[in-house]
């Protein structure tokens, strides 16, 4: 039983597939919180599927990008859980599995992904008809990024102007990511996070004067 | 005999990732991944940086910890994790790696706050704590006075800073000296070579007045600020700065008030067991102004060994076995980090 969840939105998306498909997939009632919603979700999943931890076979594991403090709770969830269990984890670009799930139904046109990436940028990453990804994933300006491509994600709904084919605001969701990691779907990576920033920080100036 | 608990306690409140076993009181395993170098160029702890070290060295420091104690991670009777207080984004990396371990090990977890853990490690050492015990607890983060009766419930806030803690005065002050960070051990070893008594710095929250108010509380932004003109003062008139007295100069103001400051606590309260603890606690002239100072009122001074004192994760586990031990219930697996987690909430 391969167990996958997703914390890079502001959403927490858990799901479980069985090799044929994916039979729980659960979603977080509060936005962020991740900390909180992540451990309880994996439970629930385990018990609607009447499922042991014994089971789980491997983990799935969104690498962002996405807000890093969300993000570092899936990635370390998945890195210990496939430690004490002895499991393979597999990593996804969350944009990837956007695209995924957008590719069937877009039906033969390339086509951006864009996620809110806060202080007035995005997370931008380009894909062809068959959801595989051509360029990106990148993090910019959305003026910077325009284009008249169909666009799927929250990046396109918050910049409407820069993102006219925006087709609605999906976040990734870990049933599709299940079936990336099933399918290959998409490249597989470690689970290493993606976060296309530096840290904030500078070091620090000359001491200031008191006197 | 009673089966002691086996406990591994995470700690990720700052910048050191820690990941301690214990049984019962003896210590199996404390392993510490510290990003303090990571800081060093910054004169401070980055959250950020912090954070993305944590993640890293989670899983390596688990597997150390491990190997260290010689168990297997299924022996294991309790997770135990610090919830709080500390840097928000850093804490939520231990708490969601505490919670992995629970479930996927199908143990309870147990979120501890960090300043009682402080208190429990000393049993490592020197075995069941005295109760009641008050606790002086000083580091980079917290300079607070505790009234202890039960370190699984009981932890009264007598007095702590009311603005720098303790370990970051020695930072700025080290700063201000041209010493490198963290600022402690390098005042430390500065002021052996200087003469405390050379420059009379002020006392923090010492005058009749202020111990109206604030009898059992800490200021050290005054004493930081006084340092700064005093060498600013040296620089002007273009005379060299004597590094190693005003560090021992300084040293002495600060071990002065904390010690002054337990000890009359303790008095009060009828208590005959003091207990340092955090970063400063490694301060070796805290520790001898402390135990001449204690001897002549008949209180009992228990200070752990340096590598306790600094943030770990044998601390937690520490506080976890004995949460155990006392029957306490576990957290919930939705447990929060809470970077602001006040001292009376020993257990999440
Ligand atoms: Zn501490």
């Amino acid at each position: 039983m391969l167990l996958t969840f997703d914390t890079a939105s502001p959403t927490v998306s858990v799901a479980l597939h069985d090799g044929e498909d994916v039979v729980v997939e659960l979603v977080s009632g509060l936005a962020m919180k991740h900390g909180e919603q992540l451990a309880p979700l994996i439970e629930q999943a385990m018990v609607q599927a009447g499922i042991v931890r014994q089971d789980l076979t491997a983990i799935g594991v969104g690498v962002g990008p996405g807000p890093f403090t969300g993000l570092r709770v899936g990635l370390v969830t998945a890195r210990t859980l496939g430690f004490v269990l002895e499991i393979p984890v597999y990593g996804v670009c969350s944009l990837d599995v956007l695209a995924a799930e957008a590719a069937v139904r877009l039906e033969g046109r390339d086509f951006v992904v864009a996620t809110d990436a806060r202080r007035k940028e995005v997370y931008l990453a380009s894909y062809d008809a068959e959801g595989a990804r051509l360029a990106g994933p990148v993090v910019d300006k959305p003026a910077t990024l325009a284009t008249d491509l169909p666009v799927i994600g929250e990046g396109g709904t918050l910049y409407p102007s820069d993102f006219p084919g925006h087709t609605g605001a999906t976040r990734p969701s870990a049933g599709w990511l299940a079936r990336v990691v099933t399918d290959e779907l998409a490249e597989l990576c470690d689970p290493e996070p993606m976060y296309l920033r530096r840290p904030d920080a500078e070091p620090p100036r000359a001491p200031k004067k008191v006197s | 005999m009673k089966h002691e608990p086996l406990v591994l306690g995470i700690e990720t409140s700052c910048d050191e990732t820690g990941v301690g076993i214990v049984r019962g009181h003896t210590l199996l395993a404390d392993a510490v991944a510290s990003s303090v170098e990571e800081h060093a160029r910054f004169g401070g702890v980055v959250p950020e940086v912090a954070s993305r070290a944590h993640l890293e060295a989670m899983v390596p420091t688990i597997e150390r910890a491990c190997d260290t104690a010689g168990i297997a991670l299924r022996d294991v009777d309790a997770i135990a994790v610090t919830s709080g207080p500390g840097l928000a984004g850093a804490l939520l990396v231990g708490v969601a790696a505490a919670k992995a371990l629970a479930l996927g090990l199908g143990k309870p977890i147990y979120g501890v706050n960090h300043l009682a853990a402080h208190v429990a490690v000393d049993q490592l050492e020197h075995g069941p704590l005295p109760e009641p015990c008050l606790a002086l607890l000083v580091s980079g983060g917290h300079s607070s006075l505790l009234r202890i009766t039960d370190v699984t419930v009981g932890v009264d806030p007598m007095g702590a800073t009311i603005d720098d803690a303790a370990g970051e005065a020695f930072d700025k002050v080290a700063r201000l000296l041209g010493l490198p960070f963290p600022g402690g051990p390098h005042i430390d070893r500065a002021a052996r070579d200087g003469d405390s008594v050379a420059i009379d710095f002020p006392r923090g929250l010492s005058s009749r007045r202020d111990l109206e108010r604030h009898r059992f509380d800490f200021s050290f932004s005054g004493l930081k600020t006084a340092v700064a003109r005093w060498v600013e003062a040296r620089e002007r008139s273009g005379e060299p700065v004597p590094v190693n007295d005003v560090a021992a100069s300084f040293q002495e103001a600060v071990c002065d008030v904390l010690v002054r400051k337990a000890l009359d606590a303790a008095s009060s309260e009828g208590i005959e067991d003091l207990l340092i603890g955090g970063g400063v606690a490694a301060n070796s002239r805290l520790r001898a102004m402390a135990e001449e100072r204690a001897s002549r009122l008949g209180i009992r001074v228990r200070v752990p060994r340096p590598g306790l004192c600094t943030d770990n994760g044998a601390m937690v586990a520490a506080l976890g076995a004995e949460m155990v031990a006392r029957g306490r219930t576990p957290s919930a697996l939705d447990l929060p980090a809470d970077s602001s987690l006040p001292v009376t909430t020993v257990l999440v």
